[in-house]
């Protein structure tokens, strides 16, 4: 969302973002004439992002008095121990009472986002007796995710379709998948009206190659834009994200992204007891309700841990790289500047953070 | 405080006036009850099992209550071309229909607001959306504008009408400079309505058979074709049915306007086809799946080639003279106007945007049986409402509602 800098490289075409305009005579914005200031202050960017951020958090401490009688005792949540179940039903239903009328993570402050969040542990603990482990982690100072997919490597064994649904607890009965890969014939080019990205068959097949597709993560997100009620965003690091408390489930986002990067709860998602992925991010792989947005995190759960997503993980080939854009010593930097790298649909001014390249 | 106490009378009396009536009356408004109450038990299985219900997927992810949504906000903005001519233009033949357009735009506003809540996948978290409790998203996402819009518009159509019939209810005359802004107003609003919405669809980029200059313009132009063709019919009817009189000459003028709004509309319909079958791009395969069909998926297809011939023979018979003052030759092209814009206008232009997909897989749409009875349990829904809301204006306008002092 900042204007003022350019954090990594970018094809820039069809960008739509305004750059500064220079004041300086010498009609450059960096040096050069001497009377620019060569050190450039790292400086947070104070943009229309975070001027709504500041309003909202009166509105959210009034809503809270609102709530204040309900609250008392909330601190106490967590530790609590050895009740009856006359107190485990009241704490239930004072939780579910909070948890409804909770503001918008993305507006929260810290404190209301460690709340939130222990919260949900503990109401998935009285639910099911299981512990879980949820992080409201944010995003960390001059990090930006990007991602690069190697065409030439993938062979289409889909080992990152599974790993993904496996790590972010997507729904087991509708089969949602983040991620598809589309196998496209040799000598056709990247046709995808003509590919197949839901085959049965032994891979890699003859006369074949595979690309595959997720969010994009991108810069200039339009499904943010059209979110009624700001349930979506760009976080800091460059991942989009979704509240799914906050989500009405409208689906105009759905519509608005280019990519087919999104995914709706169209009922309510299961996952077995036990293959529930358990260590958590509220913004990432807890679990989802009926009647809302889904999609890629890039794994925040894992990438603001320091982690590869799971698909990269799981990807046999390599195919599959994600860095940080910012750190010039990053896999993801050298593949930029070294090999000759597309995006789809560059066109529509999205911006992706996610390179597709040849060996 | 005494116009309190009229207003009590009113609403006594207007209760009073809609629960009684002849046996065909009532045996309507049982069949709307009926509808209404399919309806609700449709949306009580839609609401238990998740929009999983319905027949969209994550490839058409608007159906049916979208495609209704879009067209009745043209209907409901269609009330402005009554409005213009009788508040603003002092034209005294459409004063007798204006207050039927404006109810029907009430009862159009009231059917789009309940097939958008419909569409949501969490209706009880719509406070997310009001502005100050929640996080209203202004003035981004062209969704907030509609709800703004649709909000404004509902309350000026609720307004204008409640004060002249509230006058009128007590033998006084209604004070022009009273009512007369909020008739500007909602002249322009109207179409700000129905811009709005359009805009909805065209500003994304993600959906180039929506992302389309002309959207807006022709959204117009459809909306002012059916819109007063349904008001014509509703005058039909009323005329037969009631002792409500409305002159030959008021509906011949508003068949001028919808004459003039269908014109337009085919116009811009061949500019568009011309567009999409000429120098057929990547981008027109949406307009051939509609029209011909992709890879043998053609579901669109008996709907779109009925809408087509219904539009150009009710433009035909209407654009001449003889045939369109013929009442009956004019409430059958009326008829099948309306038909033929609620097709192309409805899922004939929300569901080809999605097909093909983002990338090129087409996969079809058929709404359920739970979405088609939520879809009808809503336009039966809009139905009663609008015949409690007529019967009360004419009433009042024919005399036989007063306040008895």
């Amino acid at each position: 969302m900042s204007d003022t800098k350019k954090k990594w490289f970018s094809l820039n075409l069809n960008n739509t973002k305004k750059r500064t305009s220079s004041s300086c005579g010498c009609g450059k914005t960096e040096g050069g004439c001497g009377s620019h200031n060569t050190q450039n202050p790292i400086k947070k960017p104070k943009d229309g992002y975070q001027q709504v951020f500041d309003v909202k958090m009166d509105r959210r401490s009034a809503f809270k008095q609102l709530t204040a009688s309900l609250a008392i005792g909330a601190g106490a949540v967590s530790t609590s121990c050895s009740m009856i179940a006359g107190e485990e039903t009241k704490e239930k239903a004072q939780i579910d009472w909070e948890e409804q009328f909770k503001g918008n993570y993305k507006l929260m402050t810290d404190q209301e986002k460690n709340d939130t969040v222990n919260r949900l542990v503990r109401s998935y603990q009285l639910r099911t007796g299981k512990s879980i482990n949820m992080s409201s982690k944010n995003a960390e100072e001059d990090v930006l995710f990007g991602y690069a997919f190697n065409i030439s490597k993938c062979q289409g064994y889909m080992d990152c379709v599974t790993a993904c649904v496996e790590e972010n607890n997507q729904d087991r009965n509708s089969q949602m998948q983040y991620i598809r890969i589309h196998e496209m014939k040799d000598g056709q080019g990247f046709n995808f009206n003509e590919a197949d990205d839901n085959y049965y068959h032994e891979v890699p097949a003859e006369g074949h190659f595979y690309m595959g597709t997720q969010c994009f993560h991108c810069d200039n997100p339009p499904c943010v834009e059209v979110c009624p009620v700001q349930a979506t965003w760009r976080e800091e690091d460059g991942l989009v994200v979704i509240d799914y408390d906050w989500c009405v489930g409208c689906r105009y986002c759905m519509a608005a992204c280019p990519y087919d990067g999104r995914r709706f709860n169209w009922s309510t998602p299961e996952v077995p007891e036990e293959e529930v992925n358990k260590n958590q991010h509220y913004l990432g792989n807890r679990m989802r309700k009926k009647g809302v947005m889904e999609k890629c995190t890039f794994c925040v759960q894992r990438s603001r841990s320091g982690q590869n997503p799971a698909c990269v993980e799981a990807c046999p080939t390599g195919a599959r790289i994600f860095g940080n854009l910012l750190d010039p010593d990053s896999t993801i930097r050298w593949v930029l500047e070294n090999k000759k790298v597309f995006r789809l649909k560059e066109d529509l001014g999205t911006e992706p953070k996610f390179w597709y390249f040849m060996d | 405080m005494k116009t309190m106490k009229v207003f009590k009378s009113l609403i006594v009396d207007s209760l009073n006036t809609i629960t009684h009536g002849t046996k065909k009356y009532h045996l309507w408004m049982a069949f709307l009850t009926f509808g209404m109450l399919v309806g609700m038990y449709c949306y009580s299985i839609q609401l238990e099992e998740g929009l999983s219900a319905t027949g969209m997927t994550d490839s058409v992810s608007w159906g049916l209550y979208i495609s209704n949504f879009t067209f009745l906000v043209g209907v409901a903005a269609a009330a402005v071309m009554l409005v213009m001519p009788t508040y603003v233009l002092k034209d005294i033949d459409f004063k007798q229909a204006v207050l039927i357009g404006e109810g029907l735009a009430v009862a159009a506003l009231i059917m789009c607001l309940a097939f958008v809540i419909a569409d949501m996948g969490g209706p009880s978290v719509l406070w997310h959306m009001l502005p100050g409790i929640g996080v209203f998203n202004f003035p981004n996402s062209m969704l907030t504008w509609d709800v703004i819009a649709l909000n404004g518009y509902l309350i000026i159509n609720i307004t204008i009408p409640l004060y002249i019939l509230f006058r009128h209810y007590q033998n006084k005359e209604a004070k022009p400079r009273v009512y007369l802004p909020g008739a500007l107003i909602s002249v322009f609003w109207a179409i700000g309505i129905h811009l709005v919405t359009a805009f909805l669809y065209q500003g994304l980029q993600a959906k180039p058979f929506w992302n389309n200059a002309l959207l807006g313009p022709r959204f117009l132009a459809s909306a002012f074709a059916a819109g007063p063709a349904l008001i014509i019919l509703v005058l039909a009817i009323i005329r037969s049915h009631t002792t409500f009189k409305i002159p030959d000459k008021t509906i011949k003028k508003i068949a001028l306007v919808v004459t003039v709004a269908a014109q337009i509309n085919l116009i811009m319909l061949i500019s568009e086809l011309f567009k999409e079958f000429y120098a057929p791009t990547h981008h027109s395969e949406s307009a051939y799946y509609l029209f011909f069909g992709l890879h043998g998926k053609d579901a669109l297809m008996p709907w779109i080639w009925t809408a087509i011939p219904l539009n150009i023979l009710a433009t035909i018979l209407l654009t001449f003279h003889k045939l369109r003052n013929n009442l009956k030759v004019l409430y059958f092209a009326c008829f099948i106007l309306f038909i033929a814009i609620w097709i192309e206008k409805g899922f004939g232009l929300i569901i080809p945007g999605f097909i093909p997909g983002s990338y090129g897989k087409i996969a079809e749409y058929t709404p359920t049986g739970i979405e088609i009875g939520v879809t009808l349990g809503i336009w039966a829904m809009g139905a009663f409402i609008f015949t409690i809301l007529a019967r009360t204006a004419i009433n009042i306008e024919t005399g036989v509602l007063r306040y008895k002092r």
